[in-house]
């Protein structure tokens, strides 16, 4: 990735390095960056620090909830021109709701000003899930954020834990835990990238840029799978087919917010 | 600018005077040695930037950590509950201060603490920092029981003493703050990285059969699930240095990290520890409740009870946790126990120099 945003960097230098040599009555144009500032609610109502643990939250089951953590993975935060030029700098985030940890984020690439289709990655794609290349990601706050080797290794793209009533009545705990699909029935273990491109669509960049980014948490129990936390409550990173599931329903989860210059 | 001038010269003059009055001091620089492993997987140590590690520095928080003096009648040590032989724990439940007060927590291991990147010691996190650790002991009344007034006055009056601060710090005056710096350098220097599983990740060493199942278990979520706090081959703390509920008590008494932060969303919480050297930290938990590994894995199998603030990975609370078979159990301790390593707790740069 690293050589990407190299690649990318030296283009955007020698684009602004053009405009200004090709025609001196040109504005210079001067690359910017662009900050992304990460909010969650469930269903419009804003999850907070304070929400944890304690804002009870029913899903599309009709399941009661509370939650615990949120804690997920973005990357490749991509910005293309309508010219089809993408500016990627590569990096990631990992994002702490409930510490509010890395809520918001400024890629490592200044672009020039103007209209983005604006993108990323929840999770690592292939690409970029690599086992243990990471060191900051092998020792977050949080512990490691490792998958284990038998299913594949890299990374978690999310763990979303938290507390649910049964069907019998008793508050359990659940452990959503988004990671790359793995069939260990199989030799060697089958992997399915389960990563999920977001697209948030266009966006005008300017001098000072921020970008919300929205996350419905609800969305992840809802669309198109309506999650039964009876039924699936936990031990999901084995579970090919409940990782497949978590992927379609994270399609809907992110969206944009306000973009204020 | 004429005052610019003179103040330069002035700044010149004040540095050329100290520099001569402390010829003294010139402490050796000290990088740690840092572990392949940790090397290759993780962050950088977090050495403080106001207390650079030196050579005089190291030494003299090893005479410090081993020194009775500290304690208000001069019969107790740190090493006196963070014994070499038990990698730095404490083989009792709890340990017991210079007036026979039995404390209410067990004594923690001490190792790899450099690499506690959150910054967070003691069970319930109150400590910020390992200089900030070392402050309570010797003024807490179960403990060593001493004023710092009093252990720094002791400490001035020695023959020695004061020479060793100079060489460390550059000043005879012995504060406090000197002392728990010296200690917490010497204490970051406590590295264990060179078990059987270290050497196995290295190609170094093979695991037996009941060993390699024991990862297995230790790595499946549906089984033991114990990656989630205590790490993987990949972040070889085995720990995530941070805190959690892990189902002990129905009704939670120590109030843990919650007594620290006042958050009742944390009562109950302790920080996981290192399973490194488990085989020479037992009793476990951190109230010292199991003796034996055997009881600590019986816990997560079968011995899990619910309260408000348990946390979500522990599984099948209502069955008690997730069962596994005897076999299971025995390989996942052998597993364990590959992360023990004897040449640590006799490691001769550790012991008592006094």
């Amino acid at each position: 990735m690293k050589k990407f945003a190299l690649f990318f960097a030296a283009a955007v230098s020698i684009i602004a390095v053009s405009c200004k040599s090709d025609d001196d009555s040109t504005p210079e144009v001067t690359p910017v960056s662009v900050d992304l500032n990460f909010t969650h609610n469930w269903d419009g109502s804003n999850i907070e620090n304070a929400d944890f643990e304690t804002t009870q939250y029913t899903n599309a089951n009709g399941e009661e909830l509370t939650l615990s953590k949120i804690v997920y993975l973005i990357s490749d935060v991509t910005f293309t021109n309508s010219a089809g030029e993408s500016f990627d700098a590569g990096d990631y985030n990992l994002v702490n709701v409930r510490e509010e940890d890395n809520l918001t984020f400024t890629p490592g690439i200044q672009i020039p000003p103007g209209d983005y289709t604006v993108s990323f990655t929840f999770g690592f794609d292939d690409e970029d899930n690599i086992d243990a290349v990471y060191p900051d990601l092998n020792q977050t706050p949080e512990g490691s954020w490792g998958v284990p080797m038998m299913m594949g290794g890299g990374y978690h793209y999310m763990r979303l834990e938290g507390r649910f009533l049964d069907n019998t009545s008793t508050i359990t705990g659940f452990q959503y835990h988004a990671i790359r699909a793995n069939d260990q029935s199989t030799t060697p273990v089958t992997l399915q990238d389960t990563s999920i491109p977001v697209t948030l669509g266009q966006v005008t960049i300017g001098d000072n840029t921020t970008i919300e980014v929205k996350m419905n948490a609800a969305e992840w129990f809802k669309n198109p799978n309506q999650w039964d936390l009876n039924a699936l409550p936990g031990m999901l990173m084995p579970n090919f087919a409940a990782q497949i599931m978590i992927s379609e329903n994270g399609a809907s989860v992110f969206s944009l917010g306000a973009v204020t210059q | 600018m004429r005052y610019l001038v003179v103040a330069s010269i002035l700044s010149s003059f004040l540095f050329f005077s100290c520099s001569e009055k402390d010829d003294g001091y010139t402490p050796t620089p000290v990088s740690l040695e840092i572990p392949q492993l940790f090397g290759q997987l993780l962050l950088p140590p977090t050495i403080p930037s106001d207390n650079p590690l030196t050579a005089e520095g190291i030494a003299l928080g090893k005479k410090l950590f081993y020194d009775p003096i500290l304690s208000a009648d001069g019969t107790q040590a740190c090493a006196t509950c963070h014994d070499p032989q038990a990698a730095f724990s404490d083989t009792r439940k709890f340990s017991i201060g210079i007036d026979g007060i039995e404390g209410t927590r067990n004594s923690m291991p001490l190792f790899n603490l450099a690499w506690n990147s959150n910054q967070n010691f003691f069970w319930d996190g109150r400590a910020n920092s390992l200089e900030n650790q070392a402050l309570e002991p010797v003024e807490n009344p179960i403990e060593m029981h001493n004023t710092w007034g009093n252990a720094t006055a002791e400490l001035q009056a020695t023959a020695n003493y004061p020479e060793l601060f100079s060489k460390a710090f550059g000043t005879d005056v012995i504060t406090k703050s000197l002392v728990t710096k010296a200690i917490a350098q010497f204490e970051m220097t406590l590295i264990s990285a060179n078990s059987k599983f270290d050497k196995y990740l290295l190609g170094e060493a093979t695991l037996t059969e009941s060993e390699s199942n024991g990862i297995a278990v230790f790595m499946d979520e549906t089984r033991g699930d114990c990656f989630h706090c205590h790490g993987d081959p990949n972040s070889p703390l085995w720990t995530d240095n941070t805190f959690h509920n892990n189902g002990l008590d129905a009704t939670i008494t120590d109030l843990g990290l919650g007594g620290f932060s006042g958050d009742p969303r944390e009562f109950g919480l302790f920080k996981s520890p290192s399973l490194r050297n488990l085989a020479y930290t037992a009793p476990y938990m951190h109230d010292g409740r199991f003796q034996t590994l055997d009881e600590v894995i019986n816990h997560y199998s079968e011995g899990l009870v619910y309260s408000e603030t348990i946390d979500p990975l522990m599984k099948k609370v209502s069955e008690g946790g997730v069962h596994l078979t005897e076999e299971d159990k025995a390989d996942l301790k052998a597993f364990l126990l590959t992360l023990s390593e004897p040449g640590f707790r006799n490691n001769p740069d550790f012991q008592n120099p006094n």
